[in-house]
């Protein structure tokens, strides 16, 4: 890999989750077909055997995610994808996981819901991803793509961040970053010092004393003492790990901002925007758990308008409106999932119009 | 320089192939590119489009609303797309196949070649999509037709390979039908 690293491939963002897995020394796959994002396993069945990992097709999601559990608990790097549908069924198995702070990737290519919906974009699922999704009291790592690029890179990301934190990390792509196809550098696998996993159980009798992963903590005091702890590895996790992307924020008198596909067509309105001499920028948070708060704040002190855009009739939205400080006010223009239609960056450049003509 | 075209038709026609082809020629120029596809659940028939955004910097929005030039291959896409054309934008159209009779879209130039009646005297009707490619880089100058030769190579599976000169032709001819 690393000698063909400068070279630009050209593939779709559900291969490049593939491709950046596998490069990660992912070596097992579980999973359950669903569109839009069947490539993920199509990829996995051709390419991991060869590399002596395990490519498994299970009899549903439920079974996958619990692969995946046995699996990270061997201390194995693996992972599993779905769409929102699979995601769902995978819920108990996440919060299992949590429970037991076991790594583990799931990468979730959004469609629009609820049900089985359809298969049009959609980022209704930013509430069940960033909120935990199962029962308990947990989070999980979400990383948001917005490219071909990011699908790669934040792949690679994931399953270092659910190794150092022991969580699982998702990333939360759509069917827009997961069915295009882009011209990308497949970068070797980051240098990233991880800490040595002596939890694992292999059930070898190596070690000096018994592992035992598990959820179930009925000690007294025990489940108490996890949820204090894990509360500090969320703020460590949120100090140390916040990412996003600012474009143009300097002198903005309006923050558009928006995750994921739609953070791109934002991208190009705020071009837009520009062009017609108005003070625009973009506000893009990659991870959004943790979700960048602190950023927000800052960005808050000076411009006092923010715009949110998001395929839902909004979510996030929530997040922005905890961060920024108490006198800036957001806004919200949302298209709901499977409209069947994507909104265009003359849309969205009309939306900045409406509410930039509030603050002038 | 951000280039971006949209395609459309009905499925068989190849529009994610000639997508394809466009993507690799930009990237063969050494620009970034991102194609966007959308079409239905059938094999054949039922409606394919496509949008490519290639640029030496960001490509921005994948989704397009309105296009700089559409290649537009059907009556369908026709009547559904042509007057999404941005203002001062290119239509190239299949006239084989598509009546713009009565049609009046002021501030767009509309390129009329007849593709299919082109491909079949080429040889086979299926390289429809080949000449669209040939008109789209003869009336913008967007890819060099080297460009394109090249990214037939990587655009169509190997076993394919000997069809190269034979699609190679129809681009040309597909350039003349616009440059006429």
């Amino acid at each position: 890999m690393s000698t063909a690293a400068a070279e630009k491939i050209f593939i779709k963002g559900n291969e490049a989750v593939a491709m950046a897995a596998i490069e990660a020394d992912c070596r097992c796959y579980f999973g359950y077909p669903i569109t839009p994002q069947s490539e993920i396993p199509e990829y996995f069945a051709r390419e991991l055997p060869k590399m002596g990992g395990e490519f498994l097709q299970a009899e549903s999601e439920i079974g996958a995610i619990n692969m995946l559990l046995g699996a990270s608990a061997a201390g194995v790097r693996a992972m599993t994808s779905s769409s929102g549908p699979g995601i769902s069924l995978k819920q108990e198995g996440i919060s299992y996981m949590a429970g037991s702070e076991l790594p583990g990737v799931i990468v979730d290519v959004m469609r629009s819901g609820p049900g089985l919906g359809g298969i049009d974009a959609s980022q209704a699922d930013y509430f069940q991803a960033t909120r935990g999704g199962g029962h308990g009291g947990y989070r999980i790592v979400v990383l948001a793509p917005a490219s071909v690029q990011e699908m790669y890179d934040l792949t690679m990301l994931a399953f270092d961040l659910s190794d150092i934190y022991r969580m699982p990390a998702m990333v939360l792509a759509d069917s827009v970053v997961g069915q295009m196809k882009e011209s990308i550098i497949a970068n070797p696998r980051p240098q990233t010092l991880l800490p040595e996993k002596k939890w694992v159980v292999r059930g070898r009798g190596e070690g000096e004393a018994q592992n035992v992963v598990k959820s179930l903590h009925l000690g007294d005091g025990e489940m108490e003492a996890f949820h204090w702890q894990m509360q500090a590895r969320y703020q460590e996790l949120a100090d140390k790990e916040s990412r996003w992307e600012e474009v143009q924020t300097d002198d903005a008198e309006l923050i558009v901002t928006a995750f994921g596909s739609t953070s791109r067509i934002a991208k190009t309105a705020v071009a837009l925007a520009r062009e017609a001499g108005m003070k625009v920028g973009l506000m893009r948070p990659i991870t959004l758990f943790p979700f960048p708060q602190k950023a927000y704040a800052a960005l808050s002190e000076r411009c006092k308008l923010f715009l949110d855009i998001e395929l839902s009739t909004g979510q996030m939205v929530d997040d922005v409106r905890l961060s920024v400080a108490r006198d800036a006010d957001v806004a919200f223009y949302g298209r709901p999932p499977g409209a069947g239609s994507l909104p265009t960056p003359e849309e969205l450049f009309e939306q900045i119009k409406k509410n930039y003509r509030a603050v002038a | 320089m951000r280039y971006d075209v949209f395609i459309a038709g009905y499925g068989g026609q190849g529009v994610l192939l000639a997508g394809n082809l466009l993507s690799y020629a930009a990237i063969h120029e050494g620009k970034n590119v991102s194609f966007f596809p959308a079409y239905g659940v059938e094999k054949r028939g039922g409606s394919a489009m496509c949008t490519v955004v290639f640029a030496d910097g960001d490509t921005g929005s994948p989704v397009v609303g309105n296009p700089s030039v559409s290649l537009l291959l059907n009556q369908l896409s026709f009547d559904k797309y042509a007057a999404k054309v941005k203002q001062g934008g290119i239509c190239i159209v299949n006239s084989s196949l598509v009546d713009v009779a009565g049609v009046d879209l002021p501030g767009i130039e509309i390129v009329l070649v007849p593709m299919n009646q082109i491909a079949i005297e080429m040889g086979d009707v299926r390289m429809v999509n080949m000449v669209a490619c040939g008109a789209y880089i003869e009336k913008t100058g967007a890819l060099k037709s080297t460009s394109l030769e090249a990214a037939l190579k990587k655009a169509l599976p190997e076993r394919n390979h000997k069809l190269i000169p034979a699609n190679v032709k129809a681009m040309e001819a597909g350039a003349q039908a616009a440059r006429d």
